[in-house]
């Protein structure tokens, strides 16, 4: 509702009451929540509001990360530092069967890699505990079908988006009301956009992984993309050989799909400057949104975040 | 690297926000415009500019020109299609303004995700296409936008290239619109010719429009003043979510939505009328001396109060209303119509509640803004309701405090968001009316009869053999010594509801009408046998949900409708398939089969007799017949 009663707060206080007020919703409608936390800067984000939202008691909720086993190094080391400095529960899942039959993103493609790993996974994990409603640190502004979605985002028995069908959503009058077996997914950073998530970052001096700034790291270009070789198994050319050079990412997933870019910026205000003159989306470094036209709204249909 | 810009960051730390959204009729450009905008304001990565220059070639609707609605448009379905299905977000800011803005979708039947849009929008641009003038969609969306209560409006009269850049065409939409929403009485109002396609007018005055002195969209854009006029609102906070780590820490957890609060504060507790003070104002980053409008917090208070979630901390002198009987406006957003008199879920604030709406005043023309009668309200209809709630509600009226007096309606069984409120005011005071405590209670009634109590609901098709089997029953439980009754259609249609016909809406009156008769006779301790087609399941919800746990025995009398029709005891399936009986269930009327009903008969297949002595032994089994050696246990 035309908000104006809070012309008073500035536009990052704004975002953060909203995003608290999300939070707290789930906390206290549904009977099983979880946090999907990808260790990026969103769900770095995501975090520190559930910790401001139930203090001074612990979010009640714990938190799920779905691992690939392809992820950056340094990001499973921070997930683990986090999970025990702010005492959270953390569950592991990982897709045993696609790592049984060794699906991985060089052999299989990043098409089928993601389905498998990650959207399987998902999928698998949500049911297996029978989570009703699932936090995700999507924000409208990284790509034009999220700018679409709700912020209680509902999901059928089998996790599928109705893109043509979604609940009215109105005022801050979520509707949390799911039948057995259906969940919400709840994106409580909606209305953020990757400048606020930094200078939010910035204001609250809120942990990040290190991959965000900039640092002499080995890479190979791969479809005129720089690659980390972030450990042995990755597949190198015959006769090529990794180059030592000045790079960050502006965000992180599995780090053979994720490209790095030129940059020397070692600071938050160093990154947040950056932001400022970027000439490219964010997304341009995930390789996988790329596969086919609409491919974005394709992978949340079938259950991805 | 350029180091400017770290200044403008902090900058945009004190730059206002701006929601606002785009709306009017079906291709009138409202995408175009966003796209325009983000294009314009040089907001669009070249990635993004590259894959637009691609789609536009595949999709596009603009010849050889870049189509900016496809980058809005992010859905397959509306790519393909060229139209706006579902409301889009998008940012974007200039030197001056952040903006959030909400492209929603022109088509009559997209209606529910304009109003999702318009929801939390401070602004709206209303879009005409300056060949075609005013649409209904034009008069429904300014009509909506006005309910939920946008105080400012800027008209844009877009594709002024297509009627070259005709002042006069300009001025008699401008002087149409001016006369529509004069009723609607909206605070700040502008009007701009535009061209969405060519940038007309978008981010500078156009020179093919010599004769218009206004300002350049965005300009007014980023100028408006849309803050609320400076009247000191009352203290509110819904309560979310109740904070208790350990023994020593209660606290509850909220977003104020109105006014501000102090330690100190004297504070009212709406539901209980407790009154107790402030104690501290909790945050992660330490205790506040003051929270305003906006703010997420957790208040701790003086004294030991009973609190819970949906609760609505209030400022003590000016308290929110509490009523269980309200009149409301309400957006209607479902295919199925509104219908008094079923049961319904509403969601105001932090509090959900079960209502039925008891009667629609009127329902409102969007074309004119006249008020007509109205026995339901259908999708996209605005109407004027009462609503009674199954316990009382704290509200403000929509117009004092739209956070508190707003609320969304829920259908029971689908769970889908079906319509959106706005209270008016309450109907009367509820705590005028008590409940009568009786000592003379159900129980005590039923232990005199030696029986428990219970509702036997037959439901099925006409013919299937309800009142057969249920008369049956009755002998049989009448021959035990039991207290019964019947009722069915011809004790009931005859009497009762003889004011009442067979369309959807008079069928979900007669079955509450029932259900209530029903419950009277459960009160005063009978076995009551009820025979009704009934056949929408949440009208049978409803009746489940008068009763008590163990009362409601639904018995589903499964005949086949081939079976049924051979039978035909009456004729009225000879008269219905020869079109002389509308709306006949089976027919031309669905039948909602119960999924679990307590008891199943296959109708087809068995006698009346054999049918009737499932139903009995049900009761006997599940002692509903020897209830004096175990007269304290009601569950089954
Ligand atoms: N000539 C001209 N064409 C325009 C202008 N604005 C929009 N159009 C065209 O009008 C058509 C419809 O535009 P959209 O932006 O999709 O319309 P919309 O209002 O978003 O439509 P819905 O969302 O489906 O209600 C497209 O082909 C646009 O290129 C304009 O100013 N001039
Ligand atoms: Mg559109």
């Amino acid at each position: 509702m035309p908000n104006v009663s809070s012309n008073r707060l500035t536009h990052l206080q704004r975002l953060e009451s909203e995003s608290i007020f999300i939070l707290r919703e789930v906390a206290a409608e549904f009977r099983n929540p979880i946090m999907l936390y990808s260790i990026g800067k969103d769900s770095a984000v995501m975090l520190h509001l559930a910790m401001k939202a139930f203090y001074p008691s612990k979010p009640p909720f714990p938190l799920l990360h779905v691992d690939t086993t392809w992820k950056f190094r340094e990001m499973i080391a921070f997930r683990d530092e986090m999970a025990k400095t702010l005492g959270f529960d953390l569950l592991v899942h990982t897709n045993q069967e696609g790592l049984a039959q060794g699906i991985n993103p060089f052999h299989h493609g990043s098409s089928l890699y993601t389905n498998v790993m990650k959207t399987d996974a998902l999928k698998e994990a949500l049911t297996r505990h029978g989570f009703d409603a699932a936090f995700g640190g999507a924000r409208r502004d990284e790509e034009k079908s999220r700018a679409k979605e709700r912020v209680f985002s509902f999901r059928t028995a089998n996790h599928g988006w109705d893109p043509k069908n979604q609940r009215p959503e109105l005022w801050n009058l979520y509707n949390a009301r799911v039948k057995p077996g259906e969940s919400i997914r709840v994106f409580p950073l909606s209305n953020w956009t990757e400048l606020d998530i930094w200078q939010y970052i910035l204001a609250e001096r809120i942990p990040i992984v290190p991959l965000y700034f900039a640092a002499e790291r080995p890479i190979v270009w791969r479809d005129g993309q720089m690659i980390m070789v972030d450990d042995t198994r990755m597949p190198l050319l015959p006769g090529e050989a990794p180059e030592q050079r000045m790079i960050r990412f502006r965000t992180l997933g599995c780090y053979p799909l994720t490209a790095a870019i030129d940059s020397t910026a070692a600071t938050l205000e160093d990154i947040v400057q950056e932001m400022l003159v970027a000439r490219t989306s964010e997304r341009s470094g995930r390789l996988i949104d790329h596969d086919d036209a609409a491919s974005m709204e394709k992978k949340k249909r079938e259950g991805y975040f | 690297m350029n180091v400017a810009p770290l200044t403008e960051l902090f900058a945009t730390e004190s730059k206002s926000l701006l929601r606002f959204l785009t709306c009017g009729s079906v291709d009138d450009g409202k995408s175009t415009l966003i796209g325009r905008l983000l294009y314009d304001t040089k907001l669009l990565f070249d990635d993004q500019i590259a894959t637009l220059t691609k789609d536009s070639r595949k999709h596009g609707t603009a010849g050889d020109e870049l189509d900016f609605a496809l980058l809005v448009d992010g859905l397959a379905a509306e790519r393909e299609q060229g139209i706006t299905i579902d409301v889009a977000y998008r940012f974007f800011n200039t030197e001056r303004r952040k903006f959030i803005v909400a492209d929603t979708p022109g088509h009559e039947q997209y209606t529910r995700n304009m109003a999702t849009g318009a929801s939390n929008s401070d602004l709206a641009v209303i879009l005409v296409d300056a060949r075609q003038g005013l649409l209904t969609q034009t008069c429904r969306h300014s009509f909506i936008v006005s309910l939920l209560g946008i105080r400012h409006v800027v008209l844009a009269v877009n594709k002024i290239d297509l009627v070259e850049f005709s002042q006069s065409r300009f001025e008699d939409i401008v002087a149409d619109y001016t006369k529509l929403i004069a009723p609607l009485g909206f605070e700040t109002f502008q009007a701009v010719p535009l061209s969405a396609r060519y940038g007309d007018n978008i981010m500078a005055r156009s020179a093919r429009t010599p004769w218009y002195q206004g300002p350049a969209l965005v300009e007014y854009l980023e100028n408006v003043d849309v803050a609320e006029k400076a009247v000191a609102r009352p203290f509110r906070m819904p309560v979310q979510w109740v904070n208790r780590p350990n023994l020593d820490f209660r606290g509850f957890a909220g977003t104020i939505v109105s006014g501000s609060v102090r330690p100190g504060d004297s504070v009212v507790v709406a539901g209980s009328g407790r009154t107790t003070h402030v104690k501290s104002i909790v945050t992660r980053d330490g205790d506040l001396a003051e929270a305003v409008a906006g703010q997420a917090v957790t208040v701790t208070l003086e004294d030991e109060v009973d609190v819970s979630r949906g609760d609505i901390l209030a400022d003590a002198v000016h308290r929110p209303e509490r009523a269980d009987q309200f009149a409301a406006q309400i957006i209607w957003m479902h295919d199925e119509p509104l219908l008094p008199g079923r049961p319904y879920l509403i969601k105001m604030g932090t509090r959900t509640v079960g209502a039925t709406f008891t009667e629609i005043k009127h329902k409102v023309d969007v074309n004119t803004f006249q008020k007509l009668a109205a026995k339901t309200l259908t999708l996209n209809e605005v109407g004027v309701v009462n609503v009674a709630s199954r316990d009382a509600v704290s509200f403000d009226a929509f117009a004092d405090v739209p956070e508190t007096g707003a609320f969304i309606v829920i259908d029971r069984l689908s769970n889908q968001t079906v319509g959106a409120g706005m209270v008016q005011f309450a109907l009367r005071r509820a705590t005028n009316v008590h409940w009568q405590a009786l000592d003379v209670s159900k129980e005590a009634r039923a232990a005199l009869k030696h029986q428990r109590p219970a509702v036997l609901w037959f439901t099925g098709l006409s013919g299937s053999g309800k009142s057969t089997i249920a008369s049956l029953v009755e002998k049989k439980l009448y021959a035990a010594g039991r207290h019964t009754y019947m009722l069915d259609g011809d004790n009931v249609r005859h009497g009762l509801n003889k004011d009442l016909g067979f369309t959807d809406a008079d069928r979900v009156e007669n079955i509450r009408r029932v259900a209530e008769v029903a419950r009277l006779f459960v009160d005063a301790g009978l076995v009551v046998l009820v025979s009704f087609i009934s056949p929408f399941k949440a009208d049978r919800q409803m009746a489940r949900e008068l009763l008590s746990a163990g009362e409601f025995i639904e018995v589903f009398v499964d005949t086949p409708i081939e079976i049924a029709e051979k039978r035909d005891p009456k004729g009225l399936y000879k008269k219905a398939r020869q079109g002389l009986l509308a709306n006949f269930t089976g027919i031309d009327s669905p039948y909602e089969a119960p999924e679990n009903p307590e008891i199943l008969l296959s109708g087809g297949e068995k006698s009346a007799e054999e049918l009737a002595e499932q139903v009995f032994n049900y009761l006997s089994e599940r002692n509903y017949l020897h209830s004096d050696e175990d007269a304290g246990d009601w569950t089954i």
